[in-house]
């Protein structure tokens, strides 16, 4: 749900000459909201990873790490995901161009590869759920499913954003609120990816080495 | 169809409830049918369910809080009556499953909808005023914040009528709150309206952090900001870096208790005490998130009333600085018990130590500035010096806590309730009231009536010590926190001299809806009609009273600290520039009001299980934000003949000597 809220904090025009109340930029201003936005929410994942953390042992009798995860698989995933924002980097390298088809271009094979990521992460909790290593069996995978799960959420709802951002660019074209809003997106969509870094060492990596 | 939600739900064999219930149904009936009488409904719709304009939402806000205070307050009243009556063979009135359900209820509200509602409502009256800011840095969201509280708000007072509330405490401690121990709907309104009410706090603190850092007037350095908007940018800072916590916490709860999860259950693997770290990373920043500001408007309030500038300035400023920082290195101190080993206990233990010095730097601060000034014992300056005197003997109680051994003995008795409660009464709530009875004309453009505000203070200050001061005794003599009956009549006495106290504090609260009243009707004897009533220093001073919706015709430039008295010295207060220039202003929108709707329902569906709505209404939030997110069209130009008619309006005091 704060994603939800989130995903567009105050919207108001972008580097327009007049601004907003008081002449502040606002352009400026929304990006630097929309950074302490992430902070918080790289604390909400910060407590999920603790919590991972403390509770990392807690098979309960249950499958630990070394039974479910399969590396190559989570690899191709991790793939994907950079992918996709190395895409969105290329949309934004078009923006700053000013050439709205390159960034529909880009905006698509990021939400495609995003999309693959999307399916894969769900095709693995599918199979754990289908094998009894589900959220319920014990604490262990009560963390691992709420951590990763909460990541996949936000990649959900970062897809959708895109999806009303390839509108936006076909209604309106490159205005400077729809400029604005694009680099907020592609501030979301490299952030996921930091996160995705640790949920890769943390839960997965270190989960198979030890 | 409906879920979990029967007919049963509803209490009809408990009188206490249903009275309640139709008596808050009633109330709400009658002002429904007054605003339908007057026809006001399309006014209350355009000018203030849509608007955007911080000063509207801010006292939104603080209505908001006062119905909360008045709720949370006859909690505490039944919960005394309760304990004074029920010894021995007596039950007194309320059953355990009822009595359970008011402390829970009183100390959620009290904090989380009275104490937070009234810190967002005075930040959102003075902040932009104080930093020479036309608005907030994001309107819209700022509304949005608001009507999350509200919906928050709303889902506690409609668990009196529907179902029940939480019997777990407010701090819901596992595995109490789990679904083994609580199956009913209780502890998930807790969950949600809390949850709702979070997000919308958080929101409020990115907001506000980003108008500070970033919508100052020219010239407002960092060392040159109000102390209010000091101890609020500290403020914002902490609610950004702990609400998260609490957010992450009561999802993971929510898990447990929806999907059969195992954070902090007994078995499988579940961990109880991880859910109680987490709570009090959140909990104790908490604390200091409704009493940094507070210490702001002592300051400010200080100041104006001893005519002086505040003493040690810098000193202030940095001691608010390390609270911050050490409020995030003593969250263990409220579970001493857990079974850590001796060494983590101590390291919590003096870093709670620790706190009290910065604490005591302000309290000379404070003494020192009206040390030779000439005060003036306003009702605002007297709720300051109240908290003086009745604050440091509730922080030198906590020192006393914060000796781990001295707390295994106290930890979870009475004594615990009787400091908390000697913190944040005198320490917040008394600053929330003095804020407002300082800033209540900038807020309405009329004074509050000094006489019942001064009758107000006395009943809450001597009720607080008849109140409290008895539970330190109780504390001593073994009594546990929330016992809804005991067996040792040795205990009846002071409980009854705390009920008697309670019963003083009501009389208060009745002396401030008194004040309200009286202060409404005589609101033209009373009128500020130059925006300055206090000889102020700030430059929230500056604007009209009530400000027009820009605030500041010309953003003024800031020279000093005591930025407004600085302008009143060199004659600059008041100027009239050569011409007006139009003025960009945020349009109202529905959206903020229908996301408060639809987050309301949310969380009512999930409560009662009714997942065909629950699902509705989370797509219906994310229509809303993303039809907002779309809208390119939302501001609005206010043409410079309009801002030259409203300024020519405006009364413009000659300056006097005064000043000087």
């Amino acid at each position: 749900m704060t994603t939800a809220q989130m995903a567009h904090p105050a919207d108001a025009p972008g580097h327009e000459a007049h601004g907003g109340p008081g002449n502040h930029d606002m352009g400026e201003i929304q990006a630097f909201g929309f950074w302490i936005y992430l902070m918080s929410d790289l604390i909400v994942f910060s407590a999920l990873f603790a919590t991972y953390v403390v509770m990392a042992h807690n098979y309960a009798g249950g499958p630990t790490p070394k039974d479910l995860f399969e590396l190559p698989a989570v690899l191709v995933e991790t793939m994907l995901l950079l992918t996709s924002s190395a895409a969105y980097g290329l949309a934004m390298v078009a923006m700053h161009k000013g050439d709205p088809r390159s960034v529909r271009l880009g905006l698509m094979a990021a939400f495609a590869l995003g999309l693959g990521f999307l399916v894969m992460e769900l095709a693995e909790f599918h199979h754990f759920i289908g094998i009894g290593a589900g959220p319920d069996r014990s604490g262990f995978l009560s963390a691992f499913f709420t951590l990763v799960g909460t990541h996949g959420l936000h990649v959900t709802f970062g897809l959708l954003w895109i999806v009303v951002m390839l509108v936006q660019l076909s209604s309106k074209g490159l205005t400077a609120p729809v400029k604005g809003r694009l680099t907020r997106l592609g501030m979301f969509w490299h952030f996921l990816d930091i996160v995705w870094i640790g949920v890769f060492t943390v839960v997965y990596l270190l989960g198979v080495v030890q | 169809m409906f879920g979990k939600l029967t007919l049963a739900a509803v209490p009809y064999h408990d009188p206490i409830v249903m009275g309640a219930v139709v008596g808050s149904l009633l109330g709400a009936l009658a002002v429904l049918g007054l605003i339908t009488y007057l026809k006001k409904w399309p006014y209350l719709w355009c000018e203030w369910l849509t608007s955007v304009d911080h000063k509207k939402i801010g006292i939104m806000y603080i209505i908001l809080s006062l119905i909360m205070l008045l709720r949370g307050f006859s909690d505490a009243i039944m919960m005394r009556a309760q304990q004074a009556m029920a010894v021995g063979a007596s039950p007194g009135f309320l059953p355990p499953d009822h009595f359970n359900q008011v402390f829970s209820a009183h100390g959620t509200i009290m904090i989380l909808f009275m104490a937070m509602p009234f810190l967002s409502g005075l930040m959102n009256i003075v902040i932009p005023q104080q930093i020479g800011a036309r608005d907030v840095a994001f309107p819209f969201l700022n509304a949005v914040s608001l009507w999350l509280s509200v919906a928050g708000a709303l889902l506690v007072m409609v668990s009196l009528g529907v179902g029940e509330f939480s019997k777990a405490g407010w701090s819901g401690y596992t595995p109490l709150t789990e679904l083994a121990y609580s199956p009913d709907t209780g502890v998930d309104y807790w969950l949600w309206s809390v949850q709702i009410s979070g997000v919308g706090t958080l929101l409020t603190g990115i907001n506000f952090l980003v108008t500070i850092i970033k919508m100052r007037a020219p010239g407002m350095t960092l060392m040159r900001m109000p102390l209010f908007t000091w101890t609020a940018l500290l403020t914002n800072i902490l609610i950004i870096f702990a609400f998260p916590m609490l957010t992450a916490a009561l999802l993971m709860l929510s898990l447990d208790r929806y999907l059969g999860m195992h954070f902090f259950t007994n078995d499988l693997g579940g961990n109880t005490m991880m859910y109680i770290n987490l709570f009090w990373t959140w909990g104790h920043p908490e604390v200091y998130i409704v009493i940094l500001p507070a210490f702001g408007i002592y300051s400010e309030v200080v100041a104006t009333f001893s005519r002086k500038r505040i003493f040690g300035y810098t000193s202030l400023v940095y001691a608010t600085a390390v609270i911050m920082f050490l409020s995030f290195a003593v969250w263990a101190h409220h579970f001493f018990t857990m079974g850590t080993s001796a060494n983590v206990n101590i390291f919590f233990g003096i870093s709670t130590m620790v706190i009290a010095i910065p604490t005591g730097v302000k309290v000379f601060n404070w003494l020192f500035t009206m040390y030779k000034g000439r005060v003036r014992l306003t009702t605002p300056m007297l709720w300051t010096i109240g908290f003086l005197t009745t604050f440091v003997l509730g922080g030198l109680t906590g020192v006393l806590m914060s000796i781990p051994p001295a707390d295994y003995v106290l930890h979870n008795s009475l004594f615990l309730i009787a400091h908390f409660h000697n913190m944040l009464i005198p320490g917040t709530l008394f600053g929330f009231l003095a804020g407002f009875a300082y800033w209540f004309p900038k807020a309405t453009g009329f004074k509050l009536d000094e006489t019942w505000g001064k009758r107000s203070f006395w009943c809450w200050l001597i009720g607080f010590y008849l109140s409290f001061v008895p539970l330190y005794v109780l504390g001593f003599m073994g009594m546990p926190r929330r016992m809804q009956h005991y067996d040792n009549p040795a205990w009846q006495l002071p409980l009854i001299v705390a009920a008697v106290g309670t019963l003083i504090i009501a009389a208060g609260i009745g002396c401030m809806l008194m004040q309200l009243f009286v202060s409404f009707m005589n609101r033209k004897a009373n009128a500020d009609t130059t925006g300055d009533p206090w000889d102020g220093r700030t430059l929230e001073w500056a604007t009209a009273s009530p400000p027009a919706v820009y605030n500041f015709a010309v953003i003024p430039e800031v020279h000093d600290i005591d930025a407004f008295w600085d302008m009143k010295e060199r004659g600059l207060a008041y100027a009239r520039p050569e011409r007006y220039e139009d003025i960009v202003m945020p349009k109202n929108s529905w959206h903020g009001f229908v996301l408060g709707v639809v987050a309301f329902v949310f969380g009512f569906a999930v409560i009662w299980h009714i997942w065909w709505l629950a699902g509705a209404t989370f797509v219906g939030m994310i229509a809303v934000v993303t039809a907002r997110g779309c809208a390119d069209d939302l501001f609005m130009v206010i043409p410079a003949e309009e801002v030259a008619r409203i300024e020519d309006a405006r009364v413009r005091p000659a300056l006097p000597g005064s000043a000087g």
